[in-house]
């Protein structure tokens, strides 16, 4: 199966490399990823915006493969997870994933939406898994709300818990998809506020989002997206302050 | 419990005769009168109602049985469907693709079959060809009873599975469970929670379906009713209270469902 994935990447170490990474529907007539290549590296905050359809969340989703890519390769610590043989429910556990609906399973209460995955994949016992639970509920403000069910809370708690429950698994990588777009204005905030947090205590992150001020602010790096391709790359402020391609200026102009 | 049964019987029988005979001048009397009669002669002489309360044990046991085995039968189906067209495209093509394919064709035939057949017709073949070296007449019906509710069961469980969200999926999936352990912890709870309603409903209807079991001798609920109806040759009493049980029964599951769906709700709330 899999190889063994080293738990301890340095910082700067490359963790997902992705190369000529293509999706292609109705037999190529449409190209959702036409070409992507590009390096996530240990601790880098990566956001990817771009206009809708530019093919932003099926590069994200891609990476933990929820999206399998036409052709090219996405490799995690030197494991080609496109590969037959490579167990990628091993590899999910390492890739964390928040959504832009938050999809916390209702049936279940908070605890144990965060407690289900550590406990049957990670062998974790219930009292571990809910005492780590605690202190990450603790940390993102929500510790009383341990036994409430997902439709008591707001979308911006919803939010929190969906990430926290990622964070429950101990992932290596965090990747964000449009985590902020199904929020009331007055809720993004308390979710960005958290995925600051994360950043700052060197999560490695790759977000798809559409909150510029958190790029500039917190990215690392910015990767500009249109039709299925990566047009422009750069650190957050050379994108935003000296934008060389004439699509993000245009992009540019419209969102700030 | 039969004979504190029987002496409550007979209590209400003495009762309802000494009204008839106070009230008997009239031709209200009368019909009084010739109902007690009847009550007796259809339910208390020889002890008939035996045949009635013999009849309900079969009909219950046989009911029961063939519900576990259709809910069991129904999952099955219902996953073997909707796997094969969640995973038509992520599978590739091997020998788990062509298993997949097999079972999906099986499945497919099965609810064909049973869903475009009478069940009178199934139970029939059932024990007078298939099984027909079997006496087992109750076993017999609730395999072909419960092969029935099953084909019913997988549709309307494949239904619930769809009305799921495939966010909920892809959460699962993208938490490190595989296909297998995400239909099992996330996706059937919230399924079967959906489609309570239409699997009580199934179950309602499979009550009553088991009606049809004197097709092949056996004793049950409506059995023993008609067996009074020939034996006193009085239709009236026998077939009302056959049908009146019947009634209580599905009352009092629907009352069960209901709650049992209230409960649920609360727990989200």
């Amino acid at each position: 199966m899999s190889a063994e994935i080293p738990q301890i990447a340095e910082k700067g170490d490359v963790i997902i490399s992705v190369k000529d990474l293509k999706k292609h529907y109705n037999g190529g007539e449409i190209k959702a990823l036409d070409g992507i290549t590009t390096d996530i590296k240990k601790g880098e905050v990566v956001v990817v915006i771009g206009p809708s359809g530019s093919g932003k969340s099926t590069f994200l989703r891609s990476l933990n493969l929820l999206e399998r890519p036409t052709s090219g390769t996405i490799t995690f610590h030197g494991t080609d997870i496109t590969s037959k043989e490579t167990d990628i429910n091993k590899l999910r556990q390492k890739m964390g994933m928040v959504f832009q609906h938050f999809n916390l399973f209702p049936h279940l209460t908070i605890l144990k939406n965060m407690t289900l995955a550590p406990i049957k994949l990670r062998g974790m016992s219930r009292t571990d898994a809910e005492k780590r639970a605690k202190v990450l509920l603790g940390r993102v403000g929500l510790a009383d709300r341990a036994e409430s069910y997902p439709s008591q809370l707001s979308g911006g708690q919803k939010q929190r818990i969906a990430i926290v429950r990622a964070l429950a698994m101990d992932p290596e990588v965090m990747l964000f998809d449009e985590p902020t777009s199904a929020l009331d204005p007055e809720m993004v905030g308390e979710v960005l506020e958290v995925m600051k947090q994360l950043a700052k205590e060197g999560m490695t992150m790759v977000c798809v989002t559409h909150e510029m001020g958190f790029a500039r602010e917190v990215g690392t790096r910015v990767i500009f997206m249109d039709c299925g391709r990566i047009v422009e790359e750069n650190t957050p402020e050379q994108i935003f302050t000296n934008p060389q391609n004439e699509r993000l200026v245009s992009f540019l102009k419209k969102v700030l | 419990m039969l004979s504190i049964l029987s002496s409550a019987y007979a209590g209400v029988i003495r009762l309802a005769g000494e009204a008839a005979e106070q009230t008997s001048s009239g031709w209200l009397g009368g019909l009084w009168k010739q109902f007690c009669d009847d009550f007796v002669n259809n339910f208390i002489a020889q002890k008939r109602y035996m045949y009635l309360l013999k009849g309900l044990g079969v009909t219950f046991e046989v009911t029961f049985f063939a519900a576990l085995l259709g809910i069991l039968l129904g999952i099955v189906a219902a996953l073997v469907r909707s796997s094969h067209d969640k995973l038509a495209d992520e599978l590739r093509p091997g020998f788990l693709k062509g298993l997949l394919g097999f079972f999906n064709m099986i499945t497919k035939l099965y609810l064909t079959v049973i869903r475009g057949t009478p069940m009178v017709v199934q139970l029939m073949i059932a024990y007078f060809i298939i099984f027909a070296t079997s006496n087992n007449k109750v076993l017999v019906a609730i395999l072909a009873f419960g092969i029935n509710s099953g084909a019913y069961v997988a549709e309307i469980i494949r239904s619930g599975i769809m009305s799921i969200d495939v966010g909920q999926f892809e959460a699962g999936r993208s938490l490190g469970f595989g296909y297998i352990a995400t239909m099992i912890h996330i996706i059937i709870p919230q399924a079967v929670k959906n489609v309570l309603p239409a699997l009580a409903n199934e179950f309602i209807v499979l009550i009553k379906e088991t009606s049809v079991s004197g097709y092949v001798g056996l004793q049950d609920l409506t059995k023993g009713g008609d067996i009074i109806r020939s034996r006193t040759y009085s239709a009236f009493m026998p077939l009302i209270a056959v049908a009146l049980i019947y009634l209580v029964i599905v009352i009092f599951f629907s009352k069960l469902v209901t709650l049992l769906e209230r409960r649920l709700r609360n727990s989200e709330r």
